[in-house]
């Protein structure tokens, strides 16, 4: 062979397979090396980010639009949601970010012990988050406010019978509020779900890391699912300004 | 071994000849070695099988279509009985065959082998693709079963959400799934060629197939998702209903209509690029050339992909749509025939200098170019203003879409189907049979399509039962052209499973081609390769194989 010309990675992972025969339990026969496998993981996790964006980016589209349309709609809908909860839950979150990171900081230098215990607690903000979040769910369906047959525009359409200072809507403006919910409903849910399934991962993560499997070297789970974790973080950090905060008129 | 005179079939002696002792589909034996595999081939095989079973689901619409339309009135079924039938036809044709066929076949079984890899990426992800495919296919069967849908395979707004009493939700979930399936190959196939490539296999040195399918993949993992919420949304509303599409209550259907097509739109490339890849293989294979400009037909592939992304809007120029958005979205639209164009001359001047000849698969690609030229064309017309406010919704849209998807794409994959067989299975089938079933599938395939453009012209409507008398005779012809296509397609069938058993050994290169996949053994080993490959040569380097010696490619266990 003599003319090779090779692309300078892939030689490379090539010739680190030689020196690089000691494989780990976890690697996987079709990678020719761990280094390989574990780039390709985190590949394959940014694209599936990719596609996540893509996916709430659908739903940011619509509610952009319908903002733009609605605007008086959206304003006092979003009057009824609570900023302190939001407020509060945001800071939840952060820190369950904050601890997931140091998670990932405890596989890689191989501390069992703390990776366990930081999983945990970002387990235990996650579930803060969501409990707040359904309290604040069933708070909207007590006032009517979940779209669909029970919705109630009383609210937005005489505001002062119900002690508010909001000014009136126009009964049919005050029906888009029914647009507003739906798309807090479905943005904030979808992202909850997001949570959901990503609690479901923590405890088996947990319980893998309990037996040290991620403490040793093998680091990729944790890291991607870091990466998961903080997509989510950063989703509730556009969802929280847009729902809860912009354009509020002083109440 | 020469290469430079027209292909000649490399068979073994027949009576000594056999398949390799050990290869991928003896390794491990059982129905749960198959279902549990993680083996790339195996599961495109898996899907091979599973694609099929609904292609003729569909194809069984199809003709129950054309039947009804044989005569003027209605008589076969009620109207609402003909809205399910084209709508499952749709909706199993795009989402359960178009899109996956190619790529979730070929791509799987090929790519890794192309790039010089033991396999994809993500064996248990592949796997899980096909579960997603076959839950997706199970519930667009049980949307059927419990009823239909009938809403058309695009589900539009507020039809889908608020009118219709059918099992639009079923429906909907069944896409739901099927998209992730798709997603997930797209991101596998994506990941597959950044990080599991041989040494020496550059970007530029990687077949056409790859790079379409890359092009295609791209589609997938940035469209899909779109889809994905606009049909969450849709049964959302559906459920609790609420209105953010239903004009009454606020909504606005333009949004899913907006959300619903920048899906759509790039799907049909997500259908058309993995074919334009068979196509640059198999023209190049039997033209014995490197395809004339690679890298213009290369990155041509991810030029369509990313236009793809702004022209949705030509589906809307009769919703409403202001006119300056649809004069800018009838230009991007245009412009989209420009790299398809690329390749469309490039195939051309690749043909004009090579040494030809037309074994089965070539014969395919031959009707590809044709009617995939005219599809194109056709799109075009549909692109300007003027003449898509005449045409829409006419059965001139029917016989485009029918010439790019079914006269391309699905040309397209019975000539991959066709060209790596051998490869697939270790047997050749039967060549005259199969040259026979080619050129019928195109005179069937004309006689289908052809006359739909007229009767679109001359103003029949699309996705009516009845029509009015004086359309009769170019509805027969269409009708019976269905009826020669639909034996088009049953004989490979036929004669590609007697092949399995009964077909003539093929070796390991029968065309002599020069891909990695026909350096190894057919059928491949498990993990394809004995050892990694070292590639030395670009693409179709048809001097380098008529020069390679045996021992320098790593081949038979
Ligand atoms: C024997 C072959 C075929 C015949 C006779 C046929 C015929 C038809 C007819 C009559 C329609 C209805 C159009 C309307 O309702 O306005 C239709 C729609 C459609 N066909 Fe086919 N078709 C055939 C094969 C295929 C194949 C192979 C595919 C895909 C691979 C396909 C994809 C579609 C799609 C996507 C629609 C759109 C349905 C809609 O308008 O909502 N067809 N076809
Ligand atoms: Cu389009």
């Amino acid at each position: 062979m003599d003319n090779v010309i090779t692309h300078p990675h892939t030689h490379e992972t090539a010739v680190a397979a030689e020196h690089h025969h000691q494989a780990l339990p976890q690697h996987r026969h079709h990678f020719e090396t761990e280094e390989q496998q574990r780039e390709a993981a985190s590949f394959g996790m940014w694209l599936f980010l990719l596609t996540e964006i893509m996916f709430f980016g659908g739903m940011f589209f619509a509610y952009l639009l319908y903002r733009n349309w609605y605007y008086d709609a959206f304003v006092a809908a979003s009057n009824q949601l609570s900023i302190p909860l939001g407020a509060f839950n945001t800071v939840v979150l952060i820190g369950s970010g904050f601890f997931m990171a140091l998670g990932v900081w405890a596989a890689e230098v191989k501390k069992k012990g703390l990776l366990v215990l930081f999983l945990v607690i970002t387990t235990i903000l996650g579930a803060i988050f969501l409990g707040v979040k359904a309290d604040e769910y069933h708070e909207k369906w007590e006032k009517h406010h979940i779209p669909g047959a029970h919705f109630d525009v009383s609210e937005f359409v005489n505001p002062h019978a119900f002690g508010l200072k909001e000014t009136p809507l126009a009964p049919d403006m005050a029906q888009r509020t029914q647009v507003f919910f739906f798309l807090y409903f479905a943005m904030t849910g979808m992202h909850a779900l997001h949570m959901i399934i990503g609690i479901g991962i923590l405890f088996w993560l947990t319980w893998r890391a309990h037996f040290g499997e991620f403490t040793s070297g093998y680091v990729a789970p944790i890291e991607n699912f870091g990466l998961y974790w903080h997509f989510v973080d950063i989703v509730w950090l556009f969802l929280f300004p847009l729902l809860y905060l912009i354009n509020r008129h002083p109440v | 071994m020469s290469a430079t005179s027209s292909t000649i079939l490399n068979l073994p002696d027949q009576s000594t000849a056999t398949l390799p002792k050990k290869n991928y589909i003896n390794a491990e034996h059982g129905l749960l070695s198959w279902l549990f595999t993680g083996d790339h081939k195996r599961i495109a095989m898996l899907y091979l099988i599973s694609i099929t079973f609904f292609f003729f689901i569909g194809g069984a619409f199809a003709g129950l279509i054309r039947l009804e339309l044989l005569t003027p009135q209605p008589d076969l079924v009620a109207s609402d009985t003909y809205n399910k039938f084209f709508t499952m036809h749709g909706i199993i044709m795009i989402f359960l065959f178009l899109v996956p066929s190619v790529p979730a076949t070929l791509g799987n079984f090929l790519i890794p082998i192309m790039l010089g890899a033991k396999d994809l990426a993500f064996p248990k992800i592949n796997l899980l693709s096909w579960y997603l495919y076959m839950a997706g296919g199970t519930f667009t069967l049980a949307a059927l079963v419990l009823g239909g849908v009938d809403t058309g395979w695009t589900f539009t707004t507020p039809l889908s959400t608020h009118y219709l009493n059918t099992h639009v939700i079923t429906a909907a979930t069944a896409i739901f799934i099927a998209g992730f399936s798709s997603i997930f190959t797209g991101l596998n196939f994506i990941v597959t060629i950044h990080r599991m490539r041989a040494p020496g296999m550059t970007w530029f040195r990687m077949p056409l197939f790859v790079w379409s399918n890359y092009a295609a993949s791209l589609l997938m993992v940035l469209g899909t998702p779109v889809l994905a919420i606009a049909i969450v949304l849709v049964a959302l509303e559906r459920t609790f209903g609420i209105g953010v599409f239903d004009p009454t209550k606020g909504g606005d259907p333009l949004l899913f209509q907006h959300l619903f097509w920048f899906y759509s739109h790039p799907a049909v490339y997500i259908m058309i690029l993995p074919g334009m890849g068979v196509i640059s293989e198999v023209i190049s294979t039997f033209s014995r050339k490197r395809v004339f400009g690679y890298t213009a037909v290369a990155f041509s592939s991810v030029a369509i992909a990313l236009f793809g992304f702004f022209v949705w809007e030509h589906h809307m120029f009769i919703m409403g749509v202001s006119n300056y958005s649809a004069l800018v979205f009838s230009l991007l639209t245009m412009l989209v025939a420009v790299p398809s164009a690329i390749k469309i001359f490039n195939w051309a001047f690749t043909l004009q200098q090579g040494s030809i000849t037309f074994e089965t698969p070539m014969l395919y690609a031959f009707g590809f170019l044709g009617l995939f030229t005219i599809g194109g064309l056709t799109g075009v017309f549909l692109g300007s203003l003027g003449m898509d406010i005449h045409l829409t919704e006419t059965y001139f849209i029917v016989a485009h879409f029918h010439f790019v998807m079914v006269g391309g794409m699905l040309m397209a994959f019975l000539s991959g189907i066709h060209f790596w067989w051998p490869k697939m299975t270790g047997r050749m089938y039967p060549e005259s049979l199969s040259k026979l079933a080619a050129v019928v599938t195109f005179i069937g395939f004309n006689l289908t399509f052809l006359p739909q453009f007229i009767l679109g012209y001359l103003g029949m409507p699309r996705r009516y039962h009845a029509y009015p008398p004086e359309f009769q005779v170019l509805n027969v012809l269409s009708t019976a052209g269905a009826t020669v296509l639909g034996v088009g397609y049953l004989l490979p069938m036929l004669y590609l499973a007697w092949s399995l058993k009964y077909g003539a050994i093929a070796g390991n290169n029968p065309w002599q081609a020069t891909g990695l996949e026909w350096q190894i053994q057919s059928p491949p080993l498990t993990e394809n390769f004995i050892e990694v490959p070292i590639v030395d040569h670009e693409a179709y380097d048809y001097e380098w194989l008529a020069h390679k010696t045996q021992h320098e490619v790593t081949t038979v266990g």
